[in-house]
């Protein structure tokens, strides 16, 4: 190490200031987002004192999971390719799956419009225009049903985004499910169900915090018995770094809140092992290349650390991060639309470099509207170009050891530290959301990369710099009917329903929640009596009551 | 009979014309003194509480929840927010509405939000003048929500009947944080987020730091605990302002306050305009320049030169 | 006079950032603005504009439902007599709807990637412009 210290410095009075003296560097600091410094060199030196493989590096599959959480990987099995969709009805949602499965997607992943994600039902006079627009309407167990039409949902995986709706989405999945003939107790999905970050950066909550937190750990506990397979949460960070965020507050945020979750979980009598292991994450794949390998292997070692140091869990699963990744739509540019393909092959890459269970790589047409048929296409080619063509999948954790990744993942993980203590005595992720922390912290972040991008101390190739004439590209209109259509097939559904039996069971889902009774089973009989989402939602809010924005 | 008609339509309850005249008060707009003068001497009816407290203490979401109690007793409110103006851009954001928006399409209810605009003390010059305008409009309650900082504390007592004074456990130097003067002149105590730990020594603290002492007119200062997000105590906290209230009225102090008030805001509002105007001399005027130039170069000191100036200015 | 604008998000979407990002730039150039918070409905927002005194009001939708209520708060100020507040937008908002959204009574759209300087300036010039216009009324 001496040796390499004495001729590092050689280096630096010699060649290096010989050429600095010819052409000075671009900048005089090079940063990450995070205000992470980008050092000009990183060498064995970087790592000399903390340099302790077995303790910090370690082994795939063993905590603390630095370079894994599987001991083959991808040498065993890909990433799940899961690309996002849902948009106007239930019917070509499902044309648009089939296509999707057709195509090589392994893992189906709804998305949900706003009315369905916020508890109204398509016509309800607040999802006036929003039907239909950002995913699918789903009001019904039958638009869940032929949301799934021919799908068999013993064999795909599904993963659902879905939050304050969480349990009766999930209700209808395993009725769907039943209806195929299929057992509960094999399938295989998830629901994001993380209604923390709802209040930090992403808006669709509908009850207040302590409350939302009782229906999460309700949903824990109705699937560990009745969907054992299924993950009930996706701890979301990608929601909060498009709201702003740095590398290092998306891992710091998210770990936070998984902490709130496993706190409430454990407060609720749920057996730490028993559904520490059916945790999951979701991270954002954004554009700082190696500063986003390096965010994905520091949160592994966080939370390992987190649930085997502070939890004291008994299981190595229940330290493991496993996690969904997608790439970044805040870097989506209108502009010269087809540069968008670069970008998420490269925040792609940075994902799988990361150790990714399952990938969604964005669209180039995403910053205009939903993606075309062809748009999507290219964005599922860009991960089995990744997976097939490129040889990243066939080794490891290829970039361990890499002075620089290495450097950084110390780094990352170091600074969220930093923040997990000042959130702990704030008194932990709900207290420091309430108190408005997080999203304070978020919006000056994304303030000051706003005012870099004007400044043009941060270059967004097309937008501030290397600008172009264009056409507008061809874009995916949804059918202007799609309201209309819902509307009708909502008032068919209510005819055709036994209206006493499904008022009889919405009173029960009003009873399980004014009780400490697990509301999500009540929710399931409500489904399958043909109550609707929203008026399952209302039954809910007359117990909870509504969050108001602070 | 009204002469203006602004006035005239501002009294029917015209919210249009009214949020026109505040926008013309808080510009400084002069047309506007004649409209404020008829609403002036149609106003006194309303009942002006103050609300403040350090930042993060709960003042908007408990006006919020005030306001809610208010209107199911079927009274009509005015809010009047204020928020600081940035000293740098002069500009402000003003986000205490995010917390009362569930009112914006109640009719009853005028929410105004304004910014310190540079005022001294950090409450905003027009503060009195918007809350004339909502009392003429026949409001029963008009609140004043005050930004937290500086001294605004003892500044919106002078500009309300009732002032409460918020705050919550855990927020450092707990009544510390309540700047000097507010301990000694709000009439009610809310101690809020009383879920929260430390809620009971914030309580403690506060009634051993207020002591047995009451008010100068007699009014036993009381200490309340609520849960502004929840609504808890609420209720209550909106009995304690009724009741001062009766009170202030049955003494007298009623009156006597809200002479005060117009007193403390004509004295504002002349401060403010003296030093306008010493500020215009002091750029332009020869001898006024001069005298700055003196006491630049310490030929003069501060005190001197005061004294010098307002010997010119009141001959 | 300072200007003042209502910054506001109608109907259901929740992502905020764009417009908190607008709302601090906007103070940043010296004007008050008010930010009324997300899942607002074109009456609060058009009430509260009213309340407000606003010379402006920027709306910011990023789920698609522009179309509808756009134009539903440039119809509510004009019928509560506030026809004289310029109503601006920005979110998700192909190239095709602007024309039709402007007729409507939104004044500019401003696209993603708009810098806030240019919103900042466009909303100066313009209030400069109906100063101007005003005075000689």
């Amino acid at each position: 190490m001496r040796v390499i210290k004495k001729k590092l410095g050689r280096w630096e009075r010699g060649p290096l200031k010989k050429s600095l003296s010819k052409l000075s560097e671009r900048k005089a600091r090079f940063e990450t987002d995070s205000g992470i410094e980008l050092k000009r060199l990183y060498t064995p030196l970087d790592s000399a004192r903390k340099d302790d493989y077995l303790r910090r590096v370690g082994f795939p599959g063993e905590p603390p999971f630095t370079r894994g959480v599987q001991p083959t990987m991808y040498r065993g099995r890909l990433w799940t390719m899961r690309q996002y969709a849902g948009f106007a009805t239930a019917e070509e949602t499902n044309r648009r799956y089939r296509y999707l499965l057709e195509h090589g997607q392994t893992g189906l992943s709804v998305a949900f419009d706003l009315p369905t994600q916020i508890g109204y039902d398509s016509d309800h006079p607040l999802a006036q225009g929003e039907v239909g627009k950002v995913g699918v309407a789903v009001s019904t167990l039958r638009d869940a049903e032929t949301l799934f039409k021919g799908i068999p949902l013993g064999k795909v995986s599904t993963s659902m985004t879905i939050n304050a709706t969480a349990p009766i989405l999930l209700a209808m999945y395993a009725a769907v499910a039943e209806g195929q003939g299929v057992k509960t107790n094999v399938l295989q999905g998830t629901v994001q169900n993380d209604i923390l970050k709802e209040y930090v950066a992403r808006g669709t909550y509908i009850y207040p915090p302590k409350e939302s937190m009782r229906l999460v750990t309700d949903v824990f506990a109705f699937c560990r018995k009745t969907m054992p397979r299924f993950n009930p949460i996706s701890i979301s960070g990608y929601h909060i770094r498009e709201a702003g965020a740095t590398a290092v507050q998306e891992v710091a945020f998210t770990l936070a809140n998984g902490i709130a979750y496993v706190e409430a979980a454990r407060r609720a009598g749920l057996d730490m092992d028993d559904f520490a292991s059916r945790l999951s994450f979701f991270f954002n794949a954004h554009s700082n290349f190696l500063e986003e390998i390096a965010k994905f292997r520091a949160a592994r070692r966080l939370w390992a650390r987190i649930m085997c140091d502070r939890f004291k869990a008994k299981r190595p699963e229940s330290c493991m991060l496993r996690f969904h990744a997608q790439t970044a739509g805040c870097t989506l540019t209108a502009q010269q639309p087809d540069n968008n393909v670069v970008r998420v092959a490269y925040q792609a890459l940075a994902a799988v470099l990361g150790g990714a269970q399952s990938l969604h790589t964005n669209s180039r047409d995403e910053a205009l509207a939903l993606p075309t048929e062809e748009s999507v296409r290219i964005a599922l080619r860009t991960q089995q170009i990744i997976a097939y063509e490129s040889g990243v999948a066939d080794t490891i954790d290829p970039l361990a050891g890499s002075y620089s990744v290495e450097a950084l993942t110390d780094e990352i993980e170091a600074k969220a530290s930093a923040y997990l203590a000042k959130i702990d005595k704030m008194g932990g992720a709900v207290a420091a959301i309430e108190a408005g922390y997080m999203q304070a912290e978020i919006a000056e972040s994304a303030y000051r990369h706003q005012l870099q991008v004007q400044n043009r101390e941060k270059v967004v190739v097309g937008v501030n710099e290397f600008q172009a004439e264009e056409q507008p590209p061809r874009l995916l209109r949804i059918r202007a009917d799609v309201e209309r259509r819902q509307r009708k097939a909502l008032a068919a559904f209510r005819r055709s329903r036994r209206a006493g039996r499904a008022k009889t069971a919405l009173s029960r889902v009003n009873r399980a929640a004014s009780r400490e009774d697990n509301v999500v089973f009540a929710i399931s009989d409500a489904v399958k009596c043909g109550a609707t989402l929203g008026e399952i939602s209302d039954a809910l809010r007359e117990v909870f009551g509504e969050h108001k924005e602070r | 009979m009204m002469k203006e008609p602004l006035a005239r339509k501002i009294v029917r309850g015209d919210v249009q014309a009214a949020a026109r005249l505040m926008r013309d008060l808080d510009d400084g707009v002069l047309s506007a003194a004649g409209a404020l003068r008829e609403l002036h001497a149609r106003s006194g009816h309303a009942h002006v509480i103050g609300i403040t407290g350090p930042p993060g203490s709960g003042k908007s979401t408990l006006a919020g929840a005030l306001v809610d109690v208010a209107r199911k007793k079927g009274l009509s409110v005015g809010v009047v927010a204020v928020d600081p103006t940035s000293p740098i851009s002069g500009g402000a954001v003003l986000g205490d509405r995010i917390r009362m928006q569930r009112h914006a399409a109640d009719k009853a209810v005028f929410i105004r939000s304004l910014a310190t605009r540079g005022s001294v003390g950090g409450l905003s010059r027009a503060v009195f003048d918007t809350v004339t305008v909502m009392d003429a409009m026949g409001k029963d309650i008009v609140f004043i929500e005050t930004a937290g900082i500086g001294q605004e504390g003892v500044k919106v007592a002078g500009a309300a009947h009732t002032l409460l004074a918020v705050c919550a456990p855990g927020m450092g130097d707990d009544i510390q944080a309540l700047k000097a003067g507010v301990l000694e002149i709000a009439d009610i105590f809310v101690a809020n987020k009383r879920d929260r730990e430390g809620s009971d020594e914030l309580v403690r603290d506060l009634r051993s730091a207020l002591g047995p002492k009451k008010s100068p007119e007699g009014w036993e200062r009381p200490v309340i605990k609520t849960d502004a997000l929840t609504g808890k105590g609420v209720g209550e906290l909106a009995e304690l302002i009724a009741r001062h209230k009766k009170f202030l009225s049955k003494t007298r102090a009623w009156q006597k306050r809200s002479k005060s008030m117009a007193e403390s805001a004509f004295m504002e509002l002349l401060e403010c305009g003296i030093r306008e105007r010493v500020g215009e001399k002091l750029a332009k005027e020869k001898p006024w320049v001069r005298l700055l130039e003196d006491l630049g170069n310490r030929r003069t000191d501060p005190r001197s030169a005061a004294r010098r100036a307002l010997g010119k200015m009141f001959k | 006079m300072k200007i003042r604008v209502l910054i506001a998000k109608p109907g259901l979407d929740g992502h905020d950032r764009g417009a908190k990002v607008v709302a601090r730039a906007l103070r940043d150039a010296g004007m008050e603005v008010i930010y009324t918070g997300i899942r607002q409905t074109p009456e609060q927002i058009a009430s509260a504009a009213v309340q407000e005194g606003v010379d402006f009001v920027g709306l910011s939708c990023l789920s698609g439902a522009h179309n509808h209520l756009f134009p539903k708060v440039a119809r509510l100020l004009q019928e509560k007599g506030a026809g004289d507040v310029v109503v601006f937008a920005g979110g998700i908002i192909p190239a095709s709807d602007v024309p039709r959204l402007k007729k409507a009574g939104i004044r500019e759209i401003f696209p993603p990637g708009a810098s806030t300087d240019s919103i900042a300036d466009w909303v100066s010039r313009t209030a400069e412009r109906l100063k101007a216009r005003k005075k000689a009324a």
